[in-house]
């Protein structure tokens, strides 16, 4: 049996299609609507909300905390001040990313780390010569993404305390006359927070929300409406942009920093006060320039989309749900340069968008490739251009 | 020419045509003045607070045709482009019953068998049929039409490209389309489905914005081209825009004047300054003059060419086409705002089926009885009414709990036989109202103010001749190639200089911004020439 989040039971009320999925061993909505792109709208137009709960979560306190954090995770997060989060990311030591997840810092030695794969056997062992304790705290605490545009408005209602958050800070506040932590974060790419909500609690602060959501178009959203939202804000995702390293068997498998368009995180890695795990083999790649990929977005003309299937008779139809798998990229050769990690159309582009990973030389914006698509039973390559990401980025999301 | 200009190009009206024109113009590195009359852009787009908090969609309401490639060229989505697709289309039936769709195939076969077994695949035919159709049709969207009495060898060349897509129809494919180019949109329906209601919705999208009804011959070129629209990729799909129509119109000016272009509103342009057979700037009411090699006007063809252009400077079959250039509009428009949602008895306290388009239209007859009174000079006792509330899925358009509903209303004649609008709106806007009561029976209790459209005033607000929602009738012999008129298709003009590029221009009507860009194309290559 799957478990059950501390929201389900409204969230079932809440579901027309009863599509659920498995994720972290938790019954996850799919969808709640007949159609994800309704529910995406509602995201990109009003507000929605999505149950994060299956997310792990760690305390991470003493005194070594941050000695400890700043050695394991490759972001300094000697950096993050009291009351802000960061999005981090852990390499192994030849300097490929193991996971991601995002940490908030409490006060000076307490923090707590959000996320998708489960990491407390390894930075306990990782944890044993400092002063610190790690401590899972997953299923104290029912999570909960509150996205859109309208989300500002929704919390201020219940909570004045987020009004002056600023992008990727937190608070610790009440709401319904619980304590709860509202952060300015999320994987929309839009104006959004996260709210952390004692499990015991969950749903009288959901009831709240939705109380207060209601005149606002608030709304459920499931993993495909998320995959859309995450895909034009260009933020990788574990499981389709990448997997953990430490569970790879070939070198196709683990990427590094850079090679997932993460370097930025990397600031002040020449910082010889700061010794963290991969450090030395990414200061390595970066100097012999050994990178053998860049990743960036890609975008195919709804004409060239739509001549592609015309041409062969057919009506092209796009399909906004994220495709599940790799889809090849080829030069005007023929030859495979990379491959999209993640591809759909974009019903606010209105064309089809992906993010993708190529040999560097074709890294460059504008420049043209193919991707492959099944056309007439055939694979059949449409022309693409290289882009920046994010797709989507309105001013509000950090205004 | 030695003379030297503030501008590359003027392009008179700032609606949406006239602002895509302007931003494909200024993107290619043009200097471009957009001269509008009001003191709003937009024309037949916009949106206005006429209560504080409730957004109206004074004219237009729904993103029906717009073109892909241009928030694709445009970048629009940067400028704050952002459509809302409709949900659900929602027919209430005069027996207390409705028909109601919804994103799912698998729900709206359900919904279809509650009426007629037999039209649940009656619909995918019907369906299937018709997509095969718009998909040969699609491209004649996609390109300038060829002139068929140039002898540029660009419009040769249209021409051949023409006859050859005509050639790749097989025998169904052209006799379909030829049916709905010509015939009823009852008539084909008919060999599809027997569910009334069912037929009913689909004849209703044929009666928008012409004097036609359902029964009439010409009434299918109407479906197919409003069933052009293809938002989100999806032939047929329409969809709203944020903040209404106006958002849409919004987001254009300021790509535009991102690109470079300048808008001056409250520029009531009289008429062109020529020389020689060419053009060389615009006069504006109060004397004022501007001055470039190029003018794009944006207006219907009855002003583009009878009030801005002097037609003794054109020649005279041009003139007396745009003469007989049929207008006569049939729209109006009551916009209500509405102190809570409206109760459907039979959905009991559902409101999903407000997701998009209200379909009041319970029967093929009630929509050609409409008509009727039409033929006759007079408005409909029991209107068809196309209706929204847009604030359902856009809660920017209306406080909390309030909302805006758009009605759209056919059939109202511009010339009323022996009466006038200014006797008669009040009237009309009643019937209106006591339609909605009929079917919604706490309507009236919820109307906080309402605003009433006739086509005087889409005529007197946006010079749209007539008050024609496309700047001209969808006759056949008005549109493609004969849109404006044999020979002045390709968005040239006579007058040197003098370009069109309004709805009165292939393949405008409706928000699809086409016309503009085409335009924009036409100009940009005459410049290299
Ligand atoms: C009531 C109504 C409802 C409609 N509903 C829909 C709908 O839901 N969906 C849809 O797709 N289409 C709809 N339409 C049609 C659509 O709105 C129009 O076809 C389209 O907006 C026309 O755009 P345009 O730029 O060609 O012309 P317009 O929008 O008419 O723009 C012309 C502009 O020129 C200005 N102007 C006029 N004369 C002068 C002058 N002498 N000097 C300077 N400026 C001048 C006007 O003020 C106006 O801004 C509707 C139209 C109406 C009237």
């Amino acid at each position: 049996m799957l478990k059950q989040t501390p929201f389900h039971p409204r969230l079932a009320e809440l579901s027309q299609s009863q599509a659920w999925g498995n994720w972290a061993g938790y019954l996850s909505a799919m969808r709640y609507d007949l159609s994800t792109k309704h529910e995406y709208f509602g995201v990109r137009n009003g507000a929605g909300f999505f149950d994060t709960s299956p997310l792990h979560k760690y305390w991470i306190r003493g005194r070594d905390a941050e000695k400890f954090l700043s050695y394991a995770f490759a972001r300094d997060i000697r950096t993050l001040k009291p009351g802000r989060a960061q999005y981090t990311i852990w390499c192994d030591d030849s300097g490929y990313v193991m996971e991601d997840g995002v940490i908030f810092r409490y006060s000076s030695d307490e923090f707590l780390l959000t996320a998708a794969e489960p990491n407390l056997g390894y930075l306990r062992q990782l944890a044993r010569p400092f002063d610190v304790e790690v401590v899972d705290c997953s299923e104290d605490y029912a999570s909960l993404a509150l996205q859109g545009p309208r989300s500002r408005v929704i919390l201020e209602a219940l909570t004045p305390d987020i009004s002056e958050l600023r992008y990727f800070g937190f608070a610790e506040t009440k709401i319904a006359d619980t304590p709860v932590t509202v952060s300015r974060t999320g994987f929309s790419g839009d104006l959004g927070y996260e709210l952390l909500i004692p499990a015991s609690d969950a749903l009288r602060v959901f009831d709240a929300i939705m109380d207060a959501g209601r005149p606002h178009g608030l709304r459920p959203y499931g993993d495909e409406a998320l995959g859309m939202t995450r895909i034009e804000a260009g933020l990788p995702l574990i499981g389709v942009e990448f997997s953990s390293s430490r569970y790879a068997f070939t070198a196709d498998e683990r990427f590094t920093p850079d090679e997932l368009g993460l370097g930025w995180l990397l600031k002040g890695i020449d910082d010889p006060t700061r010794p963290f795990i991969g450090r030395d083999a990414i200061i390595r790649e970066r100097m012999e320039g050994t990178s053998r990929w860049r990743t960036v977005g890609i975008t195919v003309s709804w004409q060239d989309y739509y001549n592609l299937f015309t041409s062969h008779g057919l009506l092209a139809e796009p399909d906004e749900i994220p495709v599940a798998w790799d889809t090849m990229i080829y030069n005007d050769k023929d030859k495979r340069i990379g491959y999209a990690t993640s591809f759909m159309y974009s019903p606010v582009l209105q064309r089809h968008v992906g993010i993708a990973r190529l040999k560097p030389k074709y890294a460059e914006p504008g420049t043209e490739v193919f991707i492959e698509q099944t056309v007439n039973h055939e694979y059949i390559n449409v022309r693409a251009t290289v882009t920046t990401l994010p797709f989507y980025n309105p001013e509000r999301k950090t205004a | 020419m030695s003379e030297t200009h503030a501008y590359d190009a003027i392009v008179i009206g700032g609606g949406h045509n006239g602002l895509t024109n302007a931003a494909y113009l200024a993107q290619a590195g043009q200097r471009v003045l957009v001269l509008e009359q009001r003191h709003l852009v937009g024309g037949a787009a916009i949106t206005e607070e006429l209560r504080p908090g409730f957004s109206f969609t004074t004219f237009s309401y729904a993103l029906s045709l717009l073109r892909p490639e241009i928030i694709q060229e445009l970048d629009l989505v940067r400028f704050g482009f952002m459509p809302l697709f409709m949900r659900s289309h929602f027919a209430p039936m005069d027996n207390g019953d409705y028909f109601l769709t919804g994103p799912d195939a698998a729900v709206n076969r359900a919904e279809i068998a509650r009426h007629s077994k037999a039209d649940v695949d009656g619909m995918d035919r019907f369906l299937h049929d018709t997509a095969r159709v718009k998909q040969f049709i699609r491209p004649l969207f996609d390109n300038i039409p060829p002139n068929l009495f140039s002898d540029d060898p660009a419009d040769t060349e249209r021409m051949a490209w023409l006859v050859k897509h005509l050639g790749t129809a097989d025998k169904k494919l052209l006799h379909d389309t030829v049916r709905l180019l010509t015939g009823s949109i009852s008539d084909f329906v008919d060999d599809y489905l027997e569910s009334d209601i069912i037929k009913a919705t689909i004849c209703s999208a044929a009666c928008v914005g012409i004097k036609l009804g359902p029964m009439s011959p010409g009434s299918g070129i109407n479906w197919l081209y409003l069933s052009m629209g293809e938002h989100d990729g999806f032939m047929g799909e329409w969809s709203f825009h944020k903040g209404g129509n106006g958002g849409f119109t919004q987001v254009l000016a300021r790509a535009a004047t991102a690109y470079g272009a300048e808008i001056r509103l409250d520029s009531h342009v009289s008429s062109l300054i020529t020389e020689g057979g060419e053009v060389r700037g615009v006069v504006l009411d109060d004397g004022t003059e501007f001055r470039a090699p190029v003018v794009v006007s944006s207006l219907d063809p009855r002003r583009t060419f009878l009030q801005i252009a002097d037609p003794r400077e054109l020649p005279a079959d041009l003139v007396d086409t745009i003469q007989r250039f049929r207008f006569q509009g049939v729209t109006s428009k009551v916009n209500f705002a509405l102190d809570g949602i409206p109760y459907y008895p039979a959905l009991g306290d559902r409101t999903d089926q407000y997701g998009g388009f209200i379909n009041v239209a319970p029967s093929v007859e009630y929509m050609e009885r409409a008509y009727d009174a039409a033929k006759y000079g007079w408005y409909s006792e029991h209107p068809y009414i196309d209706a929204s509330i847009q604030s359902f899925i856009d809660p920017d358009m209306a406080p909390p709990g309030k909302h805006v509903m758009s009605c759209y209303v056919m059939y109202t004649p511009y010339k009323l036989k022996d009466s006038t609008w200014d006797a008669q709106a009040e009237n009309m806007a009643d019937r209106v109202q006591a339609t909605m009561q009929r079917f919604f029976p706490n309507f009236n209790d919820l109307v906080l103010q309402r605003e009433i459209v006739t086509p005087e005033t889409i005529e007197s607000k946006t010079g749209l001749s007539e008050g024609n929602i496309y700047a001209g009738e969808f006759f056949p012999h008005q549109m493609y190639f004969f849109r404006p008129a044999p020979g002045y298709s390709d968005y040239r003009t006579p007058i040197r200089g003098y370009y069109q590029c309004g709805s009165g221009t292939h393949p405008g009507g409706c928000v699809i911004g086409a016309p503009g860009r085409f335009a924009s194309q036409q100009v940009l290559a005459d410049a290299k020439r």
